[in-house]
C-alpha cells in the first residue's frame, strides 16, 4: 500500500509502527492513535465550519444580489477570522443569578454534540471514525444533546426569553425528531444495516431512488431539527430578542454559531450518505481520497439546499410549525415505513422491486397533495363563513 | 396554487436572483456621481477674476431656518479686495450639524455667492469639526484669477451685486 493509494492508512499504519516501536504496551498505542483520530475528526469539523461561514455569506449574499464578505483576504476568506478575533475580544458577560455551571457548559455541548455526529461518519471506504453496528441509532441518540444544551442556554441564563426561546426549541427540536428518526430508519431498511458504512456500501443505487419522499422529508425535518429559516422560531428576533443565546457574548455565542453552522453542513453530509451513496462514485474504492471529495460534494449540495431555502422561504408560525409536524410530516413518514416495509418484504430480489418502491411514494404523495388539497377547501370556506358574521361598522 | 408549488415557485425565484449577478458598488473605491439638484456641502464661489462672490450680506443666514449660517462683513478697499462692491464675509460658518441642506441660503442669496455642492462626505469627529469655516468653503481660485486680497485700480469694482442681462 502506498502513500498515494490511501494516505490515511498509510499514515496511521506508520504512527502504528512507529509507537510498536517504541516498546509501548498496546492498550497505549490504540489509545494513542484513538486520540489521534478523534483529534483529526474534530479538528476537520471545526476547521471546515470556518469555510462554511464564508461560504453561506457569500450564497446568501448572491441570493440578494450582493457580493458579500470581499475585505479581508482574497474573496473575503479571511473574514471569519476576523470575526472570531472580534468575538474572543468580546467581553465575556455571565448573567447575574445565572446557573454558572450550565450556562458555560451549553455552548461546549452544542458544538460536541455535532462534532460527535462525525465520529460515525464515513468519509471513505475504510475511513471512519468508529463504524459502530448502531451508527444510525447513535445519531439519534447524540442528536438530542444539541436539545439539552439549547434548554440548559435557555434555563441558565435566567432571562424570560431565553427561556421562552428555549420552551419553544424543545417543542420543536422534539416534535421534528419523531419524523426525523423514522425516514433513518428507511435507509437502515433497504441496507438492512443500521451502521452507516454499510449503508454506504449497500447503495449500488442511491437510496434516493428508492425513496425520493422519505429524503425529502428528512431533509426538511433536519433543516427544523437545526432550527434554521422558516424554523427559526426558538430564535425569531422579532419576538424574543434571540431565543435561547439572549444573554450569551463574545465566544460563547461564537459557539452557538459555529455549531448550528456545522449542525447545517452535518445534516448535508447525513442526507448524502443516507441517501445520495455517500462517498462512493467512480474510483472511489480504490482511491479513498476520491470518496471524500463525492461525499464532501454531496454534502454541500446538500448545504446548498438549507442556505437555498433559508434565504427564501420567511418564518411561519408555531401552531403551523407544530401542526405541519404532528398532522402531516409524522402520519406520512409512518405510512412510509410502513408501505416500504411490507414492499421491500414482498419484492425483494425481483425486479418489481424498483418500481414499487417507487410507486409507493407516488402514491403516498399523491395522496398528500390531495389531503392538502382538501384541506385547503375546508379552510376557505371556514373563511367564508366568518366573513359573513356581523362586523361593527362606523356610524 | 396550492402551498406546495407556491414554495417551488418562491424557490425558483430566489435561484433565478443567483445569477442576476450582484449591484453592489464598491463605495469608497467606486462612487456614484450624484444627481444634478443633489444637494450636498455648500460652496462658496468666486468670479472668473478669483474675486469671491460672497459680499457678506447676510441674508443666507436670515433666510436658514436651522439657523446654521453665521456671517461677518468687514469693509473692502482697492487696496485689499476680497469681493465687488463695499464689503465682503471676513467670517462665513456653517454649522454643519444644524445644517438640514434645505437649500434655501441658495436661494437667498443675490449673488448665486453660495451653492449646495456634490460633496456628501461630511464625517467628524469633533463637535468643533463641524464648523466649515470660510477657508473651509471657499472653492479654490480658478486658472484665470489671482487669489484675494486683490489690489484693484480704484472705481473698477464699485458694484456688489452684477448687472442682470437678460439671457438672450
Amino acid at each position: 500500500m502506498t502513500f498515494f493509494e490511501d494516505p490515511v492508512v498509510f499514515l496511521s499504519n506508520l504512527i502504528q509502527d512507529l509507537l510498536v516501536g517504541l516498546n509501548l504496551a498496546p492498550s497505549v498505542v490504540t489509545f494513542f492513535m484513538t486520540l489521534l483520530g478523534v483529534v483529526i475528526v474534530a479538528s476537520f469539523g471545526l476547521i471546515a465550519v470556518i469555510f462554511l461561514i464564508w461560504l453561506e455569506r457569500k450564497v446568501a449574499a448572491r441570493f440578494q444580489d450582493r457580493i458579500g464578505p470581499n475585505r479581508a483576504g482574497p474573496y473575503g476568506l479571511l473574514q471569519t477570522f476576523a470575526d472570531i478575533i472580534k468575538l474572543i475580544t468580546k467581553e465575556d458577560i455571565t448573567p447575574d443569578n445565572a446557573d454558572k455551571v450550565a450556562f458555560n457548559i451549553a455552548p461546549i455541548l452544542s458544538v460536541v454534540s455535532v462534532l460527535l455526529i462525525w465520529a460515525v461518519i464515513p468519509f471513505a471506504s475504510g475511513w471512519i471514525g468508529s463504524d459502530i453496528n448502531v451508527g444510525v441509532l447513535y445519531i439519534g441518540a447524540v442528536g438530542s444533546f444539541g436539545i439539552l444544551s439549547v434548554l440548559m442556554a435557555g434555563w441558565s441564563s435566567n432571562n424570560k426569553y431565553a427561556l421562552l426561546g428555549a420552551f419553544r426549541a424543545v417543542a420543536q427540536l422534539i416534535s421534528y425528531e419523531v419524523p426525523m428518526l423514522i425516514t433513518l430508519l428507511i435507509p437502515v431498511l433497504l441496507a438492512r444495516t443500521m451502521g452507516l458504512m454499510g449503508i454506504v456500501e449497500a447503495q449500488s443505487t442511491w437510496f434516493v431512488v428508492y425513496a425520493p419522499l422519505p429524503a425529502l422529508i428528512f431533509l426538511i425535518s433536519s433543516i427544523a431539527e437545526i432550527g434554521r429559516t422558516p424554523f427559526d422560531l426558538l430564535e425569531a428576533e422579532s419576538e424574543i430578542v434571540a431565543g435561547f443565546h439572549t444573554e450569551y457574548t463574545g465566544m460563547k455565542f461564537g459557539l452557538f454559531f459555529a455549531g448550528e453552522f456545522l449542525h447545517a453542513f452535518t445534516i448535508g453530509v447525513l442526507t448524502a450518505i443516507l441517501f445520495f451513496g455517500g462517498w462512493r462514485g467512480p474510483g472511489a474504492e480504490t482511491y479513498p481520497v476520491l470518496g471524500v471529495i463525492y461525499l464532501m460534494l454531496k454534502a454541500l449540495g446538500g448545504y446548498f439546499i438549507v442556505m437555498w431555502v433559508r434565504t427564501t422561504l420567511p418564518r411561519i408560525r408555531i401552531d403551523h410549525m407544530l401542526n405541519f409536524n404532528w398532522k402531516l410530516l409524522v402520519p406520512v413518514t409512518l405510512a412510509l415505513l410502513m408501505l416500504i416495509a411490507v414492499l421491500d418484504k414482498a419484492f425483494a430480489g425481483t425486479a418489481l422491486y424498483l418500481p414499487a418502491l417507487i410507486a409507493a411514494n407516488l402514491v403516498v404523495f399523491a395522496g398528500l397533495m390531495v389531503a392538502l388539497r382538501q384541506l385547503a377547501v375546508r379552510q376557505r370556506k371556514e373563511r367564508k363563513r366568518f366573513k359573513k358574521r356581523p362586523v361593527a361598522k362606523p356610524a | 396554487m396550492n402551498g406546495f408549488s407556491a414554495i417551488l415557485k418562491g424557490m425558483w425565484t430566489t435561484f433565478k436572483s443567483m445569477f442576476e449577478g450582484p449591484v453592489t458598488i464598491q463605495y469608497p473605491e467606486v462612487k456614484r456621481p450624484v444627481r444634478r439638484r443633489f444637494k450636498g456641502r455648500h460652496e462658496l464661489k468666486r468670479y472668473e477674476n478669483g474675486l469671491e462672490k460672497c459680499i457678506g450680506c447676510s441674508l443666507c443666514a436670515a433666510a436658514c431656518p436651522a439657523d446654521a449660517i453665521f456671517v461677518e462683513a468687514s469693509e473692502n478697499t482697492d487696496e485689499q479686495r476680497f469681493s465687488p462692491g463695499e464689503r465682503y464675509a471676513s467670517t462665513y460658518e456653517i454649522n454643519m450639524l444644524r445644517c438640514i441642506f434645505c437649500g434655501y441660503c441658495e436661494d437667498a442669496c443675490p449673488t448665486e455667492a453660495i451653492i449646495l455642492g456634490d460633496n456628501y462626505e461630511l464625517s467628524f469627529t469633533d463637535r468643533a469639526q463641524s464648523i466649515y469655516t470660510r477657508e473651509k468653503l471657499l472653492n479654490p481660485v480658478g486658472p484665470s484669477g489671482q487669489a484675494t486680497p486683490q489690489q484693484v485700480p480704484a472705481g473698477m469694482f464699485d458694484r456688489s451685486i452684477p448687472v442682470m442681462v437678460d439671457p438672450d
